[in-house]
C-alpha cells in the first residue's frame, strides 16, 4: 500500500468516506419503511421489497412517458411522489384485506406477507415482463461532481443522500412532532387504553402500514439510480432492510439510523481492506455477535415487560 | 417375427396410401412414410408417424426467468421454422414445456418427468450451471438428450449433453489476447460474482495473463450474488489503476456495477473494460449509456451482418416484437433444435444412442453466428467476437477470431 503518493491516498480516502456515507443513506432509506411497520406495529412485512419494486417500476414507466413527451429532466421528482402515492394506496388496501386480520398472530403475518411478495413478484413478471429494465436518468443525475480533478463524487449518490435525509426528517416530524404520530405511539404502547381515550386504532394501523409501504415506494424510486429493476429486485433489499431494523432495535428511529450508519461504515471499510465478500461476511459476524449480547438491538425501547 | 414384419409392412403401406391420397398438398407425409416409425425409433420414445415430442425445460418463473425467457423464445422459433419446413423425418415437433422455476431440484424433477413419463426424444434446456448439474444425473440415468445453450465454465462432458454455448477457454483466451495486443494492456483487475462460473473463468484468465501474456493481476474480487454496493471496490480499482478491468458480474449486481462505475467517473474514456457477462439482454437493464465504449467477448452479437443472421433477427422480431433483443445465449439456444434435426437426419433414427453418435462432425453452415462444427467432445467449434457497446444497446463487432476448438478440460489452467 506504500507505493502510492500521498495525494492519491488522500483522494481515495475522501471518495471512500463518501461511499460509506452513500451506503449509509441507501440502507437508511431501505429500512425506514420497515422500521415503521415492524418497529411500530410488530408486523413482519416480507413484502417490503416488493413495495420498493412498485416504486421502481413507477419510475421506469414514467421515464418512458417522459422520454416520449420530452420532460426527462424533471420527471424524477414526479416519479418519487407518484411512487409514494401508489405504494401507499396498495399498502392501505393490503392492510384492509389481509394484515388487519392477523394482528393477534404476528408470526402468521410473516407467512402471509411472504405469500403476498410471491404474488406481487409474479404480477410484476406478468405485466412488465421477466427482463430487467432501467429508467432513463436525466442528464443532471449522470456522472460525477469533481471538487478536484482526481476526486469523483457520484451525483446519484448525493441525490439518494439528500432524499434519505429529507424522508428521515419527514418521518421524524410525523412520528414525534405531529398529532398523528402521537396517536401511533399511543396505539403501540397500549392499544386498549388508546382506544379508550378515543383514538381510532384501526385507522391508525391502516395509515401507519400504508405510510411504511409508501416510504418503501420512495426508496424503490431512488434505487433506480443505482441499480436495475426487475420482478425480483425486492428480494435483493429485504435482507439488508431487516438486518438494519433488527440490529437497531425495532421500535426506535434513532436505532435504525445508528444501525444503518454502523453497518454501512463497517462494511464499506472492511470491503476496502479485505475482499468484497469477506468484508460482508465479517460485518455479518460482528452483527451476530452484538445481537447475541444485546438481543433487543442497539437501542431497545424502554417498555415495561 | 413374421407378424412384426407384416405389421410394419401394413403400417408403411398404409402411410404410403395416405401419402398418395394427399399428394401434391402434403408432401411431408410421403417423407414420413420413407421412415416408418418402428424403424426410426426402437426405444419407446414419444415418436409417432406424424409427431415427435421434444421437451423445453427452462425457468419461466423466478429469478432466472430474466435470462431464460430469451432461450425459450429462440427454441420455439426454431421449432416453428423446422415444422414449417416439414419437421424432422416428416414428423412435426410437438413441444412439451416445463418450468424449472429457478429452483435446481425442480429441474431434476421436471427432467425426470419429461424423460420417464412423456418419453420426449430430446430436451432443449437448463441455463445456469447449477440447474444443469442438478438435471445431469437424470439425463444420464434415463439416457436422455439435452441441448444446453449457455456459455459456461467447462470441466464437464457428458454423452447425454450437447453444449451449444462456449466453454470457458473459448470465451476467455482469445479475448484476453486481443485486449493485451490492441490496448497494450499489462495490468488486469479481475472482478466477478461469487459462484462457480466467474471463479473458474477468473482462474483461467489469471493463468493466461500471468503465464502467456506476461502481464500481472493487480486485484481479484468476488461480489456476493445480488450485492448492489460497489463503492469500496470502485475505490480500490481507482487506487490500482489497472489497464483493463476484466469482469464477470451477473444479475442485479451487474446493473449496479455499471451504473456506479459511471457515476464514479470511470467511463470508457478513462477505463478499458472487457466483460464476459454482458449480452444484448443484460444491456436492457444496464442501459446503453452506462455501457457505451466498453467491450464484451461473446461468440455472437445481434448486430452481425451476415445474411443468416439478418434473416434470423428479422424472424425473431417478427415473432416477438420489434423491441426484442437477441443475446449470445439466445442465439445458442436457437441452434439446439436445428442441431437435433440434423443429428436425427444423419442417424436416420430418433434413438438417442444413434443420434449421439451421428451429431459429432456435423457442420452447421447456416447458423446465425456463422458456421459451427460439432466436435467429438459434444461442444462446438466457434469463433470469438469482441463487441464494443454503443448507446443504443447494440455492439459493434471490432474483432473476430479464427475458429476455436472447444477444450472443456484445459491443461495447465486448473
Amino acid at each position: 500500500m506504500f507505493d502510492y503518493s500521498m495525494a492519491d491516498m488522500g483522494n481515495i480516502m475522501v471518495m471512500q468516506g463518501f461511499s460509506g456515507l452513500s451506503m449509509f443513506t441507501v440502507l437508511l432509506l431501505m429500512a425506514l419503511g420497515l422500521a415503521i411497520i415492524f418497529g411500530q406495529m410488530g408486523v413482519i412485512n416480507m413484502a417490503h421489497g416488493e413495495f420498493m419494486t412498485i416504486g421502481a417500476y413507477t419510475t421506469v414507466m414514467l421515464s418512458k412517458v417522459a422520454a416520449t413527451y420530452g420532460f426527462v429532466n424533471y420527471y424524477f421528482l414526479v416519479a418519487i411522489v407518484l411512487a409514494f402515492i401508489l405504494a401507499f394506496a396498495l399498502g392501505y388496501f393490503v392492510e384492509y384485506i389481509m394484515i388487519r386480520h392477523l394482528y393477534k398472530r404476528p408470526l402468521d403475518t410473516l407467512l402471509a406477507t411472504w405469500g403476498l411478495s410471491l404474488v406481487m413478484q409474479q404480477a410484476f413478471r406478468s405485466s412488465f415482463g421477466a427482463k430487467e429494465v432501467s429508467a432513463e436518468l436525466p442528464e443532471w443525475m449522470l456522472g460525477s461532481f469533481k471538487p478536484t480533478p482526481d476526486i469523483d463524487i457520484p451525483i446519484n449518490g448525493v441525490f439518494v443522500m439528500v432524499l434519505a435525509l429529507l424522508v428521515t426528517a419527514g418521518v421524524y416530524i410525523f412520528m414525534y412532532r405531529s398529532r398523528w404520530g402521537l396517536r401511533v405511539r399511543a396505539t403501540v404502547q397500549n392499544r386498549v387504553m388508546a382506544g379508550a381515550v378515543g383514538i381510532n386504532t384501526k385507522k391508525v394501523d391502516r395509515i401507519t402500514f400504508a405510510l411504511g409501504c409508501g416510504i418503501a415506494g420512495i426508496a424503490g424510486a431512488a434505487f433506480t439510480t443505482i441499480a436495475s429493476t426487475g420482478p425480483t429486485t425486492g428480494t435483493l433489499y429485504i435482507v439488508d432492510s431487516f438486518m438494519v431494523v433488527v440490529f437497531g432495535g425495532a421500535a426506535s428511529l434513532m436505532g435504525t439510523i445508528a444501525s444503518a450508519f454502523g453497518i454501512a461504515q463497517a462494511q464499506s471499510i472492511l470491503q476496502f481492506f479485505m475482499t468484497s465478500s469477506m468484508g460482508k461476511v465479517s460485518t455479518l459476524l460482528v452483527i451476530v455477535g452484538i445481537l447475541m449480547m444485546k438481543p433487543e438491538g442497539l437501542f431497545a425501547s424502554k417498555l415495561r415487560k | 417375427m413374421s407378424t412384426l414384419n407384416r405389421r410394419s409392412f401394413m403400417k408403411a403401406s398404409g402411410a404410403l396410401v395416405g401419402a398418395l391420397l394427399a399428394a401434391g398438398l402434403m408432401t411431408t407425409n410421403a417423407f414420413a412414410a420413407d421412415f416408418p416409425t418402428d424403424k426410426v425409433m426402437t426405444t419407446g420414445l414419444a415418436v409417432t408417424d406424424t409427431v415427435v415430442k421434444v421437451g423445453i425445460l427452462h425457468s419461466a418463473t423466478g429469478t432466472m426467468a430474466i435470462s431464460e425467457t430469451g432461450s425459450i423464445q429462440a427454441e420455439k422459433l426454431a421449432i416453428e421454422q423446422i415444422n414449417a419446413m416439414g419437421g424432422i423425418l416428416g414428423r412435426k415437433i410437438e413441444v412439451i414445456q416445463e418450468d424449472g422455476a429457478s429452483d435446481w431440484p425442480t429441474f431434476a424433477e421436471k427432467a425426470k418427468k419429461l424423460l420417464a413419463s412423456d418419453k420426449v426424444a430430446a430436451v432443449m434446456g437448463c441455463w445456469t450451471s447449477a440447474s444443469r448439474k442438478a438435471a445431469l444425473p437424470v439425463f444420464e440415468k434415463e439416457n436422455g438428450l439435452l441441448f444446453y445453450p449457455t456459455f459456461y465454465e467447462g470441466l464437464e462432458q457428458s454423452k447425454n449433453v450437447f453444449y451449444t454455448g462456449q466453454e470457458a477457454t473459448q470465451q476467455i483466451l482469445a479475448g484476453l489476447d486481443w485486449i493485451a495486443k490492441e490496448k497494450k494492456a499489462k495490468t488486469f483487475y479481475l472482478i466477478g460474482s461469487d459462484y462457480i462460473w466467474p471463479r473458474t473463468s477468473m482462474k483461467i484468465a489469471r493463468k493466461h495473463i500471468e503465464k502467456n501474456l506476461k502481464g500481472s493481476v493487480v486485484g481479484e474480487e468476488y461480489i456476493a450474488l445480488g450485492d448492489t454496493q460497489f463503492g469500496s471496490v470502485i475505490n480500490k480499482i481507482k487506487l490500482k489503476k489497472p489497464d483493463v478491468i476484466y469482469a464477470a458480474v451477473v444479475g442485479g449486481s451487474n446493473v449496479a456495477w455499471f451504473k456506479q462505475l459511471n457515476a464514479a467517473g470511470l467511463n470508457s474514456a478513462k477505463q478499458t473494460m472487457l466483460t464476459i457477462s454482458v449480452t444484448e439482454d443484460e444491456v436492457l437493464g444496464i442501459g446503453g449509456e452506462n455501457l457505451a465504449g466498453f467491450y464484451s467477448a461473446m461468440k455472437y452479437f445481434q448486430s452481425q451482418t451476415n445474411p443468416e443472421n439478418v434473416k434470423f433477427v428479422a424472424a425473431f422480431k417478427k415473432k416477438y416484437g420489434k423491441d426484442a433483443v437477441i443475446g449470445d445465449v439466445t442465439q445458442a439456444a436457437y441452434l439446439g433444435p436445428w442441431l437435433y434435426k440434423a443429428a436425427v437426419e444423419r442417424a436416420g433414427s430418433f434413438d438417442v444412442d444413434k443420434v449421439q453418435a451421428a451429431l459429432p462432425g456435423y457442420v452447421f453452415k447456416d447458423a446465425p453466428e456463422g458456421s459451427v462444427t460439432v466436435e467429438k467432445n459434444h461442444h462446438l467449434t466457434t469463433k470469438l467476437r469482441i463487441g464494443q457497446w454503443g448507446k443504443d444497446g447494440q455492439a459493434k463487432v471490432v474483432y473476430t477470431s479464427g475458429y476455436i476448438k472447444p477444450d472443456p478440460f484445459p491443461k495447465g489452467y486448473q
